[in-house]
């Protein structure tokens, strides 16, 4: 089947803005758009940039738009579309454009550092593990999934109208130690993100969880730490 | 750009990070990576990490050392295993002292499962000795240690390309990179330089391997004077999915998956009677290709079925989660209703940089060194896993030889200032390298040669190989390489210029190619993952010894030499499960 490829392109050296580019290729129903990316490029237009590595969604390198929705390159195959023959595919919004698809992502993970992503304790390790109830580990099981590829913070409105936000990427990393019974950081870890551009932020939109492609929860889980200051607030007053 | 650290990290998966977390706050540590750091492929490791830790039932490291030897083949360094078996229940400690989250018995314990090849009291039966988180250890783990590594504040320079070592008088003190974002070279002078780039599974056409799998540093070193050890053994892991070659772990079948061939027979249980599905990988993957070329492929066709449909909605929900949805995307595959279909995919390079138990390069088989250059992790070669790695034995590999490597660096930069270097600019080499990359106007493009020597590396120096095809391969290899010096480049850019990288990936691919297939047709016997149809026997008399590579320029092949097993504690037996 003939499809067609409608590419956002921009290169810093020549273009003062971007443009779109339009490709034709044999696809099967099986290919991941990612594999249609890499023929393009190598046997098409080798200028064409965009980030990939493990091809499988776990690495989280390759979160674009394809056809107006944020997506992993390969994780969506032909056939998953419905517009199987027109794709558009274009950077994640929210973040400037390095080149074509690649984005600057730096701002993210500045956001991910933040949030102090480590396991904080104050009390001795013992010799061997710590234990941990199996059913404290299922409850922050789902951010345990999540691969950074920066979707769900592309796709949140709130992320978009304010630069500040933490937004949900890194809140969901705040939620995965805030609940690990491992953890003795909880109180200053809840009163860091207490505001307006923390977890206050965070409108239930739903737009995180609607695309992220490993499944999460994500406002969920933002929902259990609104819950957890609230509880504190209460037993404090 | 020029920059100064005590010490360069290549690479930034689980040997890299954990290195530089050894190296301690006082140490200027970088890492340098072809990728953002989290999209390493450490991350794309599923089932577990191997160590005797008893908490599911009775276990001792040695045991633990001896499934790993007998895995092997019998070609692993005992002392090297001893070390790695020894040392895994504190590596898990300390992985959930910093944060990893493993799965918990009901107790609140780590739990454990079984793993291929993995058996108590010396082979008498599987044991459970796995631990892991879901079905994403690697990914966790490469989160924690990342992170364990932003809380330190060490430099991460993501998404920039190694090219040169700089080795000057025999002592290794930088190296030279390329920052794909802006195209300009970066010199990284420093007292000690630690490779831990990883595998190179993109040598071959089926692969489980991420595209930045492209054995960039063992080339490189190798390329500086490192030898290369034991590189015809590489990993075909069972079970890829059909036609992608995306992994499925080997946990399916520690939770109790099965194999079955078209008339729907377990097969496993013919050929390994006593712990069947979980024979080592070597021996699953020949056995999956016998039943296809006995006609019992699924539809005739070169696949078989790894069936979990009967270990019920919950295990497969909290234990092989991520892999259940790589058969839903892929394979279009419900697998708590369906079997998956699955064939061999290569998987790992048992062989790599030559190094000593301290992570030291050596040049040749009488212990000289790179003063200054280390390896860790699957570029290097311990050698802990022989002719064939034994599943989660490659996690542990890379914490407790990233860990001893990162030590040994720490005592080696204490003895030594940074080596004065002299007036020229460090990276004219590769400047001048790239320059006439960019420059050429032949007619070649790497994206065919690449293709090219997957197919023929797939073809013959896969699961089965035969001397006489061999012999054609390095000529096939060595026209490709003559090609490869005819790639000009059409990107012109100098932002994110994926042409410039693919041409030189596909330049390191294809010595280490060459290098796999030499030893290939050189060990004229068979032994773990190396198995010559017209050689079907293992031969201890004349070839349980290590091969190593020497680089001997750009047009020849490279220099074989030999180097002696160390055997401690078991003596080679014949391998039977």
């Amino acid at each position: 089947m003939k499809s067609t490829f409608i590419i956002y392109r921009f290169d810093p050296a020549v273009d003062s803005e971007g443009h779109y580019q339009e490709y034709s290729l044999e696809t099967a129903p099986t290919d991941k758009i990612l594999d249609c990316l890499n023929r393009i490029r190598w046997e098409q237009d080798p200028t064409l940039a965009y980030r990939f590595s493990c091809a499988h969604g776990i690495c989280g390198s390759d979160a674009m738009m394809i056809n107006g929705r944020i997506e992993l390159a390969c994780q969506k195959l032909i056939r998953d579309f419905k517009t199987a023959n027109n794709f558009v595919i274009e950077p994640l919004p929210l973040f400037n454009v390095v080149k074509d698809l690649v984005v600057d992502m730096n701002p993210f993970f500045e956001k991910h550092r933040h949030v102090r992503p480590y396991l904080i304790s104050d009390l001795d390790e013992p010799e061997r593990e710590r234990l941990q109830e199996a059913e404290n580990q299922r409850f922050f099981e789902p951010a345990l999934r999540c691969i950074l590829c920066a979707s769900c913070t592309a796709a949140c409105p709130i992320s978009r109208a304010n630069p500040d936000y933490l937004g949900p990427a890194a809140l969901l990393r705040s939620f995965r130690y805030i609940f690990d019974s491992r953890d003795t950081a909880t109180g200053s870890r809840l009163a860091q993100i207490d505001t307006d551009d923390g977890v206050w932020g965070c409108k239930t939109m739903w737009w995180c969880t609607d695309v992220c492609p490993k499944g999460i929860p994500v406002t969920k889980c933002l929902g259990q730490i609104k819950r957890l200051v609230r509880e504190k607030q209460k037993t404090e007053s | 750009m020029n920059h100064q650290y005590d010490v360069v990290i290549v690479g930034a998966g689980l040997a890299g990070l954990r290195a530089a977390i050894e190296l301690g706050e006082d140490t200027r540590t970088a890492i340098i990576s072809k990728v953002f750091a989290t999209r390493s492929h450490s991350g794309a490791a599923q089932g577990g990490i191997g160590a005797a830790l008893g908490n599911e039932e009775e276990d001792h490291w040695k045991w633990h050392m001896f499934d790993t030897v007998k895995g092997s083949d019998y070609l692993a360094d005992q002392d090297a295993v001893e070390i790695l078996t020894k040392d895994a229940p504190r590596t898990i400690y300390e992985l959930e002292h910093m944060g990893v989250p493993f799965n918990r018995t009901e107790e609140g314990r780590i739990a454990q499962r079984a793993f291929g090849g993995h058996t108590s009291n010396f082979g008498k039966a599987a044991i459970k000795r796995a631990c892991f988180a879901a079905d994403r250890t690697g990914r966790v783990i490469l989160d924690t240690l990342w992170e364990k590594c932003l809380q330190r504040g060490i430099d991460f320079f993501n998404e920039y390309q190694i090219m040169n070592l700089t080795v000057r008088d025999g002592r290794c003190c930088g190296v030279t990179a390329y920052e794909l974002a802006s195209g300009t070279l970066h010199h990284f002078h420093s007292k000690a330089v630690l490779l831990a780039t990883g595998g190179a599974g993109k040598i071959f056409r089926t692969s489980s391997n991420a595209f930045a799998s492209t054995g960039d540093g063992m080339a490189i070193a190798f390329r500086a004077g490192a030898a290369l050890e034991d590189m015809e053994f590489v990993q075909f892991h069972p079970t890829g999915i059909y036609k992608l070659g995306i992994l499925i772990s080997e946990a399916v079948r520690g939770e109790g998956g099965i194999l079955r061939n078209s008339e729907g027979e377990r097969f496993m249980e013919r050929y390994a009677p006593t712990i069947k599905d979980l024979a080592p990988r070597d021996m699953v993957s020949r056995c999956i290709l016998r039943e296809i070329r006995d006609g019992k492929g699924i539809d005739g066709k070169d696949y078989v079925f790894l069936d979990l449909t009967h270990l019920g909605e919950e295990v497969i929900s909290s234990k092989l989660a991520e892999i259940s949805g790589f058969a839903r995307t892929y394979a279009g595959v419900d697998v708590t209703k369906e079997p998956i279909p699955v064939q061999p995919t290569c998987h790992y390079m048992m062989g790599g940089i030559a190094t000593d138990t301290d992570g030291r390069v050596m040049v040749d088989n009488q212990d000289h060194t790179i003063s200054g250059l280390y390896a860790a992790g699957e570029c290097a070669c311990v050698s802990v896993h022989g002719a064939n790695r034994l599943g989660c034995n490659s996690l542990l590999d890379v914490l407790v030889y990233g860990r001893r490597a990162g030590r040994s660096i720490r005592r080696y930069i204490h003895t030594i200032g940074l080596s004065p270097l002299s007036g020229d600019d460090p990276t004219a080499e590769t400047a001048a390298q790239i320059a006439a990359l960019m420059e050429s106007t032949g007619r070649e493009r790497s994206g065919a040669i690449r293709s090219e020597m997957q197919k023929i590396m797939m073809d013959d120096v896969s699961v089965f190989r035969r001397g006489e095809t061999l012999v054609k391969v390095m000529e096939k290899l060595r026209l490709l390489k003559e090609r490869c010096g005819q790639i000009s480049i059409q990107d012109k850019g100098r932002c994110f210029n994926r042409d410039l990288l693919d041409a030189l990936e596909v330049g390191y691919m294809l010595d280490l190619a060459e290098a796999i297939t030499l030893g290939a047709l050189n060990r004229d016997e068979s032994r773990g993952a190396h198995f010559r149809e017209d050689c079907p026997d293992r031969d201890d008399e004349h070839w349980l010894v290590h091969s190593l590579f020497c680089y001997a320029g750009p047009k020849a092949a490279p220099q074989f030499l030999t180097k002696s097993v160390k055997i401690t504690d078991f003596e080679p037996k014949e391998r039977k499960y």
